[in-house]
């Protein structure tokens, strides 16, 4: 039998043909792991052990047990809570201050996008040192205005903030960027409608800006949260209490990927290690469909 | 029809790597089984090729690259081969071969994490000829039996660490103190500690006694505080934690995050960490292991320090001892077990232990070592050498969590004022909980 395609559907079977190739590399690399975590989640996996017996849900029903994973959402869900808002918050008015310089305008984009592309752990070390207890510089700089030592990265509540700041001072650039792209691409026209119909600054940026730049904020917001979910380097760092302990001081900054890596890497608990995966997955999954389900809205101005 | 292409490429992709994964299992299945068959058609006459596997450190792997020579001159049909990897990546590496079937002859294991090796099933008992319980406890010293597993044993050590007080006279100097005489009981430490803490402005800027939970004070803490307080950090049978069994467990607890609370001496992370403050001369008083006499020649040439045993408290002298430990693993069979036995006989032998002792800075680990005179002749060295006899290990399950438990302590403690005897309580239920696990079958 002769298989008859219409010239469309010729051009597009090439296209899968070629597809094919990343796609096979994709489910081997990806798709396949993440449905052998699965199944891995579901077992007593103790890297050592040569049993590895099948213990269904006890690993899920163990982990909401778990006094640490449990403190790992919390903190995970606070540095989403922090960082997320406050660092779009920040980055969009960078980005519509930058939008009005004209003279050196790339200068200023390149410095608000340096922090982006330099080394997480050296930054993190940086932070680490500047918080320091003893000697640190900000402990220098806050006690010129009379305030006391603070404890920061030796405290429980302090802690926290410490590596929000850094992961939010880190993310700056990006979010910058883009909402600068978004920026740019709303029609000038609007704000001089505005301006003669005697719309104020904050009316024009009420009105016009903010529904126009929706898909960019959507966007930022679902990738920005995504990324703090997935926390680790910065917080390994940071709030390493030496010896490859990290976490800060009673468990009050680890995070959910610190805590996996934790457990499968020091403890080789595989078994477990995958179930906590198993719900940071789920966790992002329904972010994702969060986020298709609100960018696939028309926005008609 | 688009989705249908798609399916069937879909499948494709699918069925080729399922292809893929038989042919390669079937490819190793071959391979174990073919070096199965020449195992056992081994005779000991014919060449035998053993592997050795340590974490890197330098000084180690060349001692051992000498080590090894030394064997083959008097072994020619054996091989030793040995492979280092980073010390960050040594535990995977191990657990991943182990894992999968491949890996050492002969392994070099921190004494810590024996107990999960051995649950496993990776190592097996040592041989009664060469090693039996009882040579073995009449030779080593006696923190070995931390290892004593039902009874048997699963390695042996070359060398071991004890912990010993280190001072900087300087410092004592300049706070009136005799340069020469470090102290002798507790009463004294804490005593000279407050003398030689310096607060400026309400921060610390000379540490009295160093304080870092992460590093060597949890080790101080069990076994040797506890015993000079009247209390065996854990039972006899390893299954009971027992830190707060007693009055006593909860004084020795007290003591210690004291020094930090009441005392003040001391603070977490100052100068990063313990060693650290010391080594900038920035503590007065630090415990630490002998191996940190290797990073002081090379860091802190000016430094003017002393090392002494660690002090005495209700006349019970003793310290802390830890040690790598060599193990043979279920891989060596046949002739590769005679082989390895071979080899582990050399690796304990007094000569081995004596030129460790002198180029690395551990102590050798047999008892013979701390009656050596030319060893005591080192005054560093001497202090280390001179507690083999009275140094105790500890026994651990798992030394992470068991070490985080007792940390948080200190930190509830310190950070939250909880009460040390509520928070002690709640460490030992934490590590008993580790016991628990181990011991469960």
């Amino acid at each position: 039998m002769k298989l008859k395609l219409s010239i469309k559907g010729r051009q597009s079977m090439w296209a899968y043909i070629f597809i094919s190739v990343p796609i096979l590399f994709f489910i081997c690399i990806r798709i396949v792991p993440t449905l052998y975590a699965f199944n891995v989640s579901l077992h007593k996996w103790d890297l050592l052990s040569k049993e590895k017996p099948f213990v269904f849900l006890d690993n899920f029903k163990e982990l909401f047990h778990d006094e640490v994973f449990l403190a790992a959402l919390i903190n995970t869900g606070k540095y989403i809570l922090f960082a997320v808002p406050i660092g779009l918050v920040l980055s969009l008015c960078i980005a519509l201050l930058l939008n009005t310089v004209t003279k050196g305008a790339s200068i200023y984009r390149m410095v608000v996008f340096i922090p982006y592309v330099t080394s997480v752990v050296a930054v993190s070390w940086v932070w680490r040192w500047m918080f320091m207890k003893q000697g640190g510089v900000v402990n220098n700089i806050i006690g010129l205005f009379g305030i006391g030592n603070q404890p920061f990265l030796d405290s429980t509540s302090q802690a926290i903030f410490v590596v929000i700041s850094n992961v939010i001072w880190q993310a700056l650039g990006f979010y910058t960027i883009i909402f600068l792209a978004g920026v740019k691409q709303i029609p000038q026209t609007y704000y001089e409608a505005a301006k003669i119909d005697g719309a104020s600054p904050w009316q024009r940026f009420r009105n016009i800006t903010i529904p126009m730049l929706n898909p960019t904020i959507v966007y930022l917001t679902v990738m920005a949260s995504i990324q703090t979910l997935q926390v680790f380097t910065q917080v390994f760092n940071i709030t390493s209490g030496g010896q490859g302990i990290a976490g800060g001081p009673l468990n009050s900054t680890v995070s959910v990927v610190l805590y996996i890596y934790q457990l499968a890497f020091i403890n080789y608990k595989m078994g477990y290690a995958s179930a906590a995966t198993v719900v940071l997955f789920v966790i992002i999954l329904c972010i994702s469909l969060f986020q298709m389900k609100v960018l696939d809205k028309k926005y008609d101005y | 029809m688009i989705r249908k292409i798609l399916s069937m490429i879909l499948a494709g992709c699918m069925t080729v790597s399922l292809l893929a994964g038989c042919v390669s299992e079937k490819v190793t299945e071959d391979s174990s089984k073919g070096t199965n068959a020449s195992n056992s058609s081994l005779t000991k006459a014919e060449p035998v090729t053993i592997e050795y596997w340590q974490y890197f450190y330098e000084t180690k792997v060349n001692l051992m690259d000498e080590l090894i020579a030394d064997f083959q001159d008097k072994n020619p049909n054996i091989t030793v081969v040995q492979k280092h990897f980073p010390y960050d990546s040594y535990q995977q590496k191990v657990a991943a071969a182990i894992s999968s079937g491949t890996g050492p002859d002969i392994i070099n294991l921190y004494y810590g994490w024996v107990p999960k090796y051995v649950k496993s099933g990776t190592l097996q008992e040592l041989p009664e000829a060469s090693f039996s319980a009882e040579k073995i406890e009449s030779t080593f010293a006696p923190m070995v039996t931390v290892n004593k597993i039902d009874g048997k044993y699963y390695t042996v050590p070359t060398a071991v660490r004890t912990l010993g007080l280190f001072w900087n006279k300087d410092i004592f100097k300049e706070n009136g103190l005799d340069p020469e005489k470090p102290p002798k009981t507790i009463e004294e430490l804490v005593e000279m500690a407050k003398k030689c803490t310096k607060v400026v402005n309400g921060k610390l800027e000379v540490e009295g006694l160093t304080f870092q939970p992460s590093g060597q004070l949890h080790a101080w803490f069990r076994p040797v505080l506890l015993k000079q307080f009247g209390q065996e950090p854990i039972s006899e049978d390893k299954k009971t934690v027992q830190w707060n069994a007693s009055e006593g467990g909860y004084k020795a607890f007290e003591f210690l995050v004291n020094l930090a609370k009441v005392e003040k001496v001391g603070e977490k992370d100052f100068f990063t960490d313990d060693s650290t403050a010391f080594i900038s001369g920035k503590a007065a008083l630090h415990i630490d292991g002998s191996y940190r006499l290797g990073s002081l020649k090379s860091q802190a040439k000016d430094l003017n320090y002393g090392v002494t045993v660690l002090p005495s408290y209700n006349g019970v002298e003793t310290s802390f001892g830890s040690f790598w430990t060599n193990g043979i693993t279920t891989n060596a069979t046949g002739a590769k077990l005679d082989a390895s036995v071979k080899f582990l006989e050399h690796l304990t032998s007094i000569e081995t232990m004596k030129a460790w002792t002198e180029k690395i800075g551990e102590i050798g680990a047999k008892n013979e070592i701390a009656e050596d005179p030319e060893l005591l002749k080192d005054e560093k060295l001497a202090p280390f050498i001179k507690q083999l006899p009275v140094a105790d290990s500890y026994f651990y399950v798992d030394e992470d969590a068991d070490r985080k438990a007792l940390m948080d302590a200190i930190d509830q403690v310190l950070l939250n004022n909880m009460d040390p005897k509520k928070a002690l309580d709640q460490a030992v239920e934490k590590v008993q909980g580790l016991l628990d696990e181990y011991w469960k079958k």
